[in-house]
């Protein structure tokens, strides 16, 4: 679901053909038939943005039929811990859970909390003494408590061993009883009425789900950027993994959650990040105020009274800071945590543009294998903030949009952008390829796997580590004199890495990158082997502790290429995966209660009662030495506090979350909302889409109105876009060659047979696609592999298009992400750009001042004002509020106050 | 073995040609079941064989913008869309709001662009089956009306006895099929086309003349010249890749083995086990196309696994070398008139087979 992996992946998509042709059953539910449905044994169409009522339906129909795996739920899920009392659920609320605020938009999730926790130490700092007051506080409060900004911890949880439980999985406010009544109106019926899924259809999956998930076998899970590119886009997630854990699909082998990324090396780039609000290793990035000592920051990462490996959250710190500053950190500055900086709200991509576009706070942008006037959401917005800077650094293959907009962007057409005036200066650096440099690619499993330089990188090109390491050299000399505080980090950074060759400018050592990564002791320099040696006392340094182990003994294991032939089923001596080399995370799960697999077939670590310890064909993820059956002492915490099955050990109460008592901003469960931009009222509740999105009311962001605003017809077409195996992403790698610009050489838009004929579009002819953003001009593709969709009692369809094309290049076309607004997931600051809402019309577009004025016009005709899309709160009995910007808002009617500015720290959509 | 050297089974090509002592014979067993339509097969060739640029244009069959084999696409994946299933695949439109089916539409916009192009191009059976001029005949091209909310229908407007249920996606990578009996080499005027040691066909580029021999003697439409030269260009088979112990390039870049390359005995054995699992799963439309060697061609060196009748594909459901029939016909022809069999046996083959494309 949400993958089209036989195009988008078409290298892993191999090993679904090896399991297909093994005996595997492949499914594949989507908005569209694609190259992978062909494969596939069975297609489910569905409506895009509607996976949460599909995954609920699946959901209900394990829980109303006694399908789940009981005994695999009750020992490592969440199922039997009650809930407090007082816990209101949607049910009750109309789509709401309880504690929503319709003034900021916002839950207040004390009341998830489990009955036993601690609830003081669950607040989080509160307004500090520096922290701004008014409206803005409860923004700021947002922003601080967001589970990003806890890092992959989430929120710590306080007393996690004393949480209530029932294990007959009775009691009414046990998670499991929860969740049923939760999800008991996703029936097959409603599923009908909401996705368009037939039910007899819908039913065929859940009977083969379910009945392929037991003792003796397992069920796969993939998903891609289909599911988090949504404004509940954590949701789906959630919902995927409560019916995989429901039917013990987790830590299981042919298991599991495939989580297939956007682009070679993205899974890299969340584990050493390039996101604003973490540190490697999904270490929270700190907050001014709130965070100034390490003490402050440490604290409000773990609780002293938690389970888990988190709890050595000082240790992967700390030896992060070493490697930062080397022997500036020391244990009487706290390791230099002070130069670390520090975050104060939003500063994620679209936030970041939007203060380009308003001027006064950016005044330079670096952007790197990155293609934002093409790859990101509202590529006008985007064009617009770049052509208002004073520099912009380009690295890439090619010269690419976003190197070139201030001459040749549509806004020089329509008068926006002018060459003689725009300002901003582009600094163009050819880069490397990737088989230009060595170093490491961090794939969807997790595998790092060593890449080789494989030829000479000609004329001016140069790798990104070049690139940065003497960036890095020039500015400190630059300020080696400075006595301004705020340079001082700069100044203090530990920057002695290896390089190759002499000169000026030599190339950095990538092998001695990977080294510091994996982390050594700072006395002798000698690497650790995993991340359970490093302390927090300064005697080592690590640059991401989750990848510590790559480089143990001394070798790099991300470089091993042993055959599959030579060595056992898990290939544990090809590449390297985080964490320890596990290729299946969770695996404790793989074993029943007394540590001995579920079956044979399906066996993978298991408890050796002789030796004492856990063993197998994979790395154990649990405690070596713990037995199956173990009760910790009453006082323990971190690992020690782990039960025998307690299989998930990074959790604080060590157990799989089908309710998250806290973590998420948008619900405990998984919630049907429809998206920002819907042809339809949402089924099930009051509440249209998800009360918490963020959306950002500007004159120069709207939104298509949705119900239960009026004039939807305007755009009553659902658009949803991905991409061609022939392209990639923005096309800067793509477009710019002739053996892949000739496969797909314009753009175009897939429609079904049936809205050809109401729209009076043919084969090949011209057409354009229409939002209150923009029109985009492309060539039709009519197809059955398109086709409408009863939605609850009427026909809607949907129409697709890929988005790699843009003005330069061999090919060249307009830019499909220019139809997007931005609104955003409250989570993760993801942005919705898989589904909106939309017109087609044949012909070509106008272009230049009469297109401006078509678009003007059809935002009369739709009544798209400013506040359209941003009362975000529809439920009964809670005010429904306006999120606008004030600046840009012509006055509101409401007195609304609320800044509703947030932002995204997603790059191009995939 | 029956028939002569120009026709029928034959063990050796490679030996028939005169090589001693040689490799064994190697080809290609595609696999369409699992072609999955990347093109990374086309791409792989150009890149290993420096093929240029075929064109920017659109051509828009399905996903198909190459449009057939030739002097510049030495592989070629063809996309079939067809309202009908395959196998015990669902392809999921029961029970949704939908009409008649589009893919005549396709085929009525792309077939005279096909026709047109330059080197003609193969027709796919993308059309419906039970009449092809059906789908053709529903209303397109009206203009659009404002119907205040165009999406929506009431129930039971769009469904009927037209509404489309059934669908496939076929895939397909094409190739030179390296035949036994090899058309193109048996017409060659110069030897510039010659049978290799591993019982493959190539054309040596210094040799060839462009007479263009070769092209009409082909039964299946493979080998072209090149506009700018006018030599004649097809699949070597990677032959410089062979002579290095490696895979042709599109089997090496082929993720999920749909190009499988290797000893053709070898081959002909996966090919009939994929066959018969195919039929186990209740795919009975699985077929071989190619692997016979008492074909028209005595067999082919690149042979394919088709989930429907080649005609589906493109490709000729009888294919028939030239040269079978030329012993025998010439004797015929050489009694009637001595000046024309000097014009050799290419011009005979040409005119044999001119109503063929």
């Amino acid at each position: 679901m949400g993958s089209n992996m036989a195009e988008a992946h078409p290298v892993g998509f191999q090993w679904v053909i090896e399991a297909k042709a093994r005996g595997a059953r492949v499914i594949h539910i989507d908005p569209r038939f694609t190259r992978t449905s062909a494969l596939a044994d069975t297609y489910v169409p569905l409506r895009a943005g509607s996976d949460i009522a599909f995954l609920g339906g699946v959901i209900n129909h394990v829980l109303s039929n006694d399908l789940d795996f009981r005994e695999y739920v009750a020992a490592f899920t969440n199922a039997s811990f009650l809930v407090r009392e007082g816990f209101e659920d949607t049910e009750d609320l109309d789509g709401l859970f309880g504690g929503y605020d319709a003034e900021t938009g916002t839950y207040e999730r004390d009341c998830w909390q489990y009955e036993g926790a601690d609830q003081e130490r669950e607040e989080p700092e509160g307004a500090s003494p520096d922290s701004p007051s008014g409206d803005d506080d409860s923004e700021m409060d947002k922003e601080r408590t967001s589970p990003m900004g806890s890092g992959a911890a989430g929120a710590p949880l306080h007393g996690a061993t004393n949480v209530a439980t029932d294990p007959t999985l009775q009691h009414p406010r046990c998670v499991f009883q929860i969740l049923k009544r939760h999800f008991a109106r996703y029936t097959p019926e409603m599923v009908e009425r909401i996705c368009g899924t037939p039910r007899e259809k819908f039913q065929a999956v859940c009977e083969a789900w379910a009945s392929n998930s037991n003792r003796e076998r397992t069920s796969a899970l993939v998903y891609s950027v289909g599911w988090t590119q949504h404004s509940v886009g954590a949701q789906y997630i959630r919902a995927g993994a409560i019916v995989q854990l429901l039917l013990g699909n987790i830590g299981r082998p042919g298991g599991g959650v495939f989580a297939l990324r956007g682009h070679a090396s993205i899974q890299g780039s969340t584990d050493v990040p390039t996101l604003f609000n973490l540190l490697p290793g999904y270490l929270p990035m700190p907050t001014a105020g709130s965070h100034e000592t390490l003490t402050d920051y440490l604290d409000d990462l773990r609780s002293p009274t938690q389970k888990g490996y988190w709890t050595g959250a000082d240790a992967y710190l700390v030896s992060l800071l070493k490697e930062y500053f080397g022997d500036n950190a020391t244990a009487e500055n706290d390791y230099g945590y002070a130069w670390l900086p520090k975050i104060d709200g939003d500063h994620g991509t679209y936030r970041t543009v939007m203060d380009m576009v308003d001027g006064g706070k950016v005044f330079g942008y670096f952007l790197l294998g990155q293609n934002p006037a093409v790859g990101s959401a509202h590529g006008r917005l985007q064009r617009l903030g770049m052509a208002n800077l004073d520099w912009v650094v380009v690295r890439d293959l090619a010269m690419i949009e976003s190197a070139t907009f201030w001459k040749d962007s549509p806004e020089i057409e329509t008068g926006e952008i002018s060459p003689q005036t725009c300002r901003t200066e582009v600094f163009f650096f050819p880069a490397a390829s990737h088989v230009e440099k060595e170093g490491t690619f961090t794939q969807t499993q997790r595998m790092l796997q060593w890449r080789e330089k494989a030829v000479e990188p000609t004329g001016d090109q140069r790798s990104e580590l070049w690139f940065f390491y003497h960036l890095g050299r020039k500015l400190r000399e630059r300020l080696a004199g400075s006595t301004d505080p705020r340079d001082e980090p700069v100044q203090k950074l530990d920057w002695s890495y290896r390089v190759d060759g002499s000169g000026e400018w030599p190339e950095p050592s990538a092998e001695d990158v990977l080294r510091r990564i994996n982390g050594y002791r700072t006395r002798t320099g000698e690497p650790v082997d995993s991340y359970l040696e490093l302390e927090a006392d300064g005697s080592t340094a690590c640059g991401c502790w989750i990848y510590s182990g790559v480089y143990a003994d001394g070798v790099n294991q991300a470089a091993r290429r042993k055959p599959h032939d030579a060595q056992g089923p898990y290939d544990r001596q090809w590449g390297w995966t985080w964490p320890a080399n596990r290729r299946v995370l969770y695996n404790r799960c793989s074993a029943d209660l007394d540590g001995k697999p579920w079956s044979e077939r399906k066996k993978l670590v298991w408890w050796d009662a002789d030796e004492g310890r856990w063993t197998g064909d994979d790395v154990p993820d649990f405690p070596a030495t713990t037995p199956p059956r173990y009760e910790p002492p009453p006082d323990a915490v971190g690992p020690e506090a782990l039960r025998g099955d307690d299989a998930f050990i990074m959790q604080a109460d060590g157990k799989a979350w089908l309710f998250a008592p806290h973590g998420l901003l948008d619900g405990p469960m998984p919630t049907h909302y429809e998206p920002h931009e819907s042809p339809v009222s949402n089924a099930l509740y009051g509440q249209q889409g998800n009360p918490t999105r963020k959306v950002y009311g500007r004159t120069d962001n709207p939104s298509n109105p949705a119900p239960p605003e009026l004039h939807r017809e305007v755009f009553p077409f659902v658009l949803t876009a991905a991409r061609l195996t022939e392209h990639h992403t923005a096309g800067g790698m793509s477009r710019q060659l002739p053996y892949l610009a000739e496969l797909q050489p314009e753009l175009t838009v897939e429609v079904s047979p049936e809205l050809a004929r109401i729209r009076g579009l043919t084969h090949l002819g011209t057409a354009h696609v229409v939002t209150s953003r923009a029109a985009v001009q492309a060539r039709v593709m009519v197809t059955d592999r398109m086709s409408p969709l009863w939605i609850d009692g009427q026909v809607v369809h949907q129409i697709w298009m890929p988005y790699h094309w843009g003005g330069t290049g061999l090919v060249s076309g307009d830019v499909v992400n220019d139809l997007l607004g931005v609104v955003a997931d409250s989570n993760v600051f993801i942005q919705e750009s898989k589904v909106a809402t939309c017109d087609v019309r044949p012909g070509p577009r106008p272009r230049g001042a009469a297109l401006t004025a078509m678009l003007a016009q059809t935002r009369a005709r739709a009544g798209v004002t400013v506040e359209t899309g941003t009362r975000i709160a529809t439920a009964d009995d809670v005010p429904h509020v306006t999120h606008t910007e004030d600046d840009t808002a012509g006055g509101t009617d409401d007195g609304s106050t609320d800044d509703g500015s947030t932002g995204n720290s997603a790059g191009e959509q995939s | 073995m029956t028939g002569n050297r120009l026709s029928g089974p034959l063990d050796d090509p490679a030996g028939d040609a005169g090589h001693a002592e040689h490799p064994p014979r190697v080809g290609f067993f595609t696999d369409t079941s699992v072609c999955i339509g990347c093109k990374a097969c086309e791409v792989a060739c150009k890149e290993w064989n420096a093929v240029p640029e075929d064109g920017l244009d659109m051509l828009g069959m399905s996903y198909d913008n190459t449009g057939s084999l030739g002097a510049n696409s030495w592989r070629h994946v063809a996309f079939i869309e067809q309202p009908r299933s395959t196998g015990r695949q669902d392809p999921g439109f029961l029970g949704l709001p939908t009409g008649p089916t589009g893919t005549g539409l396709m085929a009525d916009a792309v077939g005279p662009r096909l026709r047109a192009s330059e080197r003609g191009g193969s027709e796919l059976g993308t059309g419906p089956l039970d009449g092809p001029k059906a789908a053709a005949e529903q209303p397109v091209g009206q203009p659009a009306e404002d119907l205040g909310m165009p999406a929506f229908s009431r129930p039971g407007d769009a469904t009927g006895p037209e509404s489309r249920t059934d669908f496939r996606w076929l895939m397909a990578s094409d190739v030179c099929k390296h035949c036994t009996h090899a058309g193109c080499l048996d017409v060659c005027p110069t030897g510039a086309l010659f049978r290799t040691e591993f019982g493959t066909v190539v054309v040596q580029q210094n040799i060839c003349n462009g007479c263009g021999y070769c092209v009409s003697g082909c039964p299946y439409g493979v080998i072209d010249r090149r506009p700018d030269d006018g030599r004649a260009q097809k699949c070597t088979l990677c032959y410089d890749r062979l002579h290095g112990g490696l895979e042709p390039a599109c089997a090496k870049a082929c993720p999920t083995d749909s190009i499988q390359f290797g000893e053709l005995d070898e081959l002909r054995e996966r090919a009939d086990r994929r066959l018969a699992q195919l039929h186990d799963l209740g795919v009975g439309e699985a077929r071989l196309y190619g692997n016979d060697p008492n074909d028209g061609v005595g067999g082919d060196g690149a042979f394919f696994l088709l989930l429907d009748e080649p005609e589906v594909y493109g490709l000729p459901p009888d294919p028939v070398v030239p040269t079978r029939d030329a012993p025998s016909m010439w004797r015929r022809a050489g009694a009637a008139a001595a000046a024309f069999a000097l014009a050799g046996v290419g011009a005979f083959v040409s005119s044999a087979i001119g109503g063929r494309r």
